[in-house]
């Protein structure tokens, strides 16, 4: 990528294009109207939403940073396991479970990220994806508190009380869809506002040339490492939310597969682009959902996904039509 | 208690073999290529399946050579149809292409040979006991210790003498220069990409001995293998040796007073090695850092 696309593309997220916001906002917004006019269902929304967030998340530190975790599933199935067991054994409070959940995943991840701010590459990859599995094999393991392999069951999302009106979130689908929706907006627009800050223009200039940055006496590894830590605040905000979709939570949730899945999102849709993981994981889903209803195969599909994009899509679907408006 | 303990270091050797074997394997392909081959796992699992197959036609023993080569050159032939093309790129899409290659070849395998375990038959002579005292060690196991010795001794002897393993060798601290020097350096990440998938074949031939074929037999293999790399250190062969081995003993000691933690403990090895000594046990400081 030379310099002048690099700042092609920064320029294009700074100036507000607000077409495609509004676009995406109202498709977002309408969703359970449309959604089951072409043969989904309400839910399938809700998982886009979910994972869109925990890529989005993610995207911070491998699109916006430049670091690449593999290990992010962990901190997805803690923010899950963290929210089932507040509402499980603590309280049937939904923004408890959320809190708790969020706190536990992201919290694992900073202390995590201590032990490995100072490797990069490959090599970061390998560590992080190792000590993911740590939380998987204490979920499966810890069989009385987790339910082990059968995953964590028992446990449902509470209504929401504010003040004397009650948002119906266990019953009502779409309540709990606008739900969903209310906290994903609220994480986007904090993810927005760091990524636009000093600090978040500070962790795009370590991602363009780690040796200038350093040159210029910004503290590399304390910024690195604050970004996987939020990063992993966001991813573990998403864990909890599925707990509350699902009312279930799985150790596959933990397992490094949904790592995996949560880059592939995120190149898929365009890691340079801001709404890319979102639209990867929407397409992501979507076809997942299809190819795992048509044929026992489905693994065989999702690994040909993952080799055609990379062989053929790096750039991903944003990344593609960027380039298209660029030329 | 003594019993216990000998029953334990033994099947802590044999799962630190394995681990060594595997995590040989990958370390070679990370050196040189710098690609995490995520479909290593299932190598291993191809040349178990490949042994399956071949057994009935040559014999266990005829297979135990014929497929791990099988197997190295199908790792040959991916890495110049797919792996090659992203050596330049993001280390991110090499990460998913192998990430993607795992998925397609454990359904290929349980595609073609069902989701259920299949048996290795080993022949008779190997499948006795070492005498009464110790008749939790079957021939079988001591065989597999001696194969893995010297394939590991080989493999090493490789490195060390041959023209190809020198190259091999300087190629992973400095690619750049080789290539200068006249080297055909994509040839010698297929070769090398090729010997990884050997030592990954005949690892799955053993193992399939042992534990029987399945077509996710590789997938318990595969985080260990990377944690023996990341303790003994990224960059050294040797490190990868020890490292394989101390976890694999470690966790069969642990296997005696706390079962639960047997897999823990690796990891808590692996979090004690990058507190105290980042690089790992031998491995070369500014080494893909």
């Amino acid at each position: 990528m030379n310099s002048a696309t690099v700042a092609g593309a920064v320029e294009r997220r700074t100036e507000m294009r607000w077409l495609p916001l509004i676009a995406i906002w109202a498709l977002l917004l309408t969703a359970p109207f449309w959604l089951p006019l072409l043969g989904g269902y309400t839910a399938l929304a809700g998982r886009v939403l979910v994972l869109g967030l925990a890529a989005m998340g993610f995207n911070m530190l491998l699109g916006f940073t430049g670091v690449m975790s593999f290990g992010h599933a962990a901190y997805f199935g803690l923010g899950a396991y963290g929210a089932g067991l507040t509402l499980k054994y603590l309280a049937a409070s939904t923004p408890l479970a959320m809190l708790l959940g969020t706190l536990l995943g992201g919290l694992a991840g900073t202390l995590f990220g201590l032990l490995i701010v100072r490797r990069r590459g490959v090599y970061f990859a390998m560590v992080t994806v190792a000590f993911g599995q740590v939380a998987f094999y204490i979920a499966y393991s810890w069989n009385d508190l987790t339910g082990g392999y059968d995953g964590l069951r028992g446990f449902e999302r509470a209504p929401i009380h504010l003040g004397p009106a009650v948002i119906d979130i266990a019953n009502s689908p779409n309540a709990f869809y606008y739900f969903l929706l209310f906290a994903f907006a609220v994480a986007v627009a904090l993810m927005a506002f760091i990524l636009r800050s000093p600090f978040g223009r500070t962790l795009v200039a370590i991602r363009e040339n780690e040796r200038r940055a350093r040159f210029l006496g910004i503290p590399i590894e304390r910024h690195i490492w604050l970004s996987f830590s939020i990063s992993c605040f966001f991813t573990a905000l998403a864990g909890s939310l599925y707990a509350l979709l699902n009312n279930f939570a799985d150790p596959m949730a933990l397992h490094y597969s949904l790592s995996g899945e949560i880059v592939i999102m995120t190149v898929m849709g365009g890691m340079r682009a801001f709404w890319g993981p979102l639209l990867g994981a929407a397409v992501f889903v979507v076809l997942q959902d299809y190819i795992s209803s048509m044929t026992v195969n489905w693994m065989s599909f999702i690994g040909l996904i993952f080799v055609l994009v990379v062989l053929f899509f790096p750039r991903g679907l944003l990344g593609m039509l960027q380039r298209r408006g660029a030329a | 208690m003594l019993q216990l303990i000998l029953f334990n270091v033994t099947n802590g050797l044999i799962i630190g073999t394995f681990y060594v074997l595997m995590a040989l394997g990958l370390s070679l392909i990370l050196n040189l290529s710098n690609v995490i081959n995520f479909a290593h796992g299932n190598f291993l699992a191809l040349g178990g399946y490949i042994a399956f197959v071949l057994t009935p036609f040559i014999g266990f023993w005829g297979a135990l050579v014929l497929s791990p080569i099988l197997t190295a050159i199908l790792g040959f032939v991916i890495e110049r149809l797919m792996i090659r093309r992203v050596y330049s790129r993001d280390p991110v899409y090499s990460l998913l292409l192998t990430f993607g290659l795992a998925f397609i070849l454990q359904d290929v395998c349980r595609y073609i040979w069902g989701p259920n375990g299949l048996p290795l038959g080993v022949p008779d002579s190997l499948s006795q006991p070492l005498s009464q005292d110790l008749f939790f060690i079957t021939w079988y196991r001591v065989f597999m210790i001696a194969v893995v010795v010297v394939a590991v001794a080989s493999l090493f002897a490789f490195l060390r003498y041959s023209r190809v393993g020198v190259r091999i060798r300087a190629g992973t601290l400095d690619l750049e220069t080789v290539a200068v020097l006249g080297v055909n350096v994509r040839m010698l990440r297929s070769f090398n990409f090729g010997l990884g998938s050997l030592l990954a074949g005949l690892s799955g031939v053993l193992a399939a001995g042992q534990i029987g074929l399945n077509p996710n037999m590789g997938d318990d293999l595969l985080m260990p293998s990377f944690i023996a790399i990341i303790v003994g250190g990224v960059g050294s062969l040797t490190g990868t040796l020890l490292g394989g081995l101390l976890i694999g003993v470690a966790a069969a000691l642990t296997t005696i007073f706390w079962p639960a933690a047997s897999e823990a403990v690796i990891y808590v090895i692996m979090a004690v090695v990058l507190l105290i000594r980042p690089r790992g046990l031998m491995g070369e400081e500014g080494m893909l850092t």
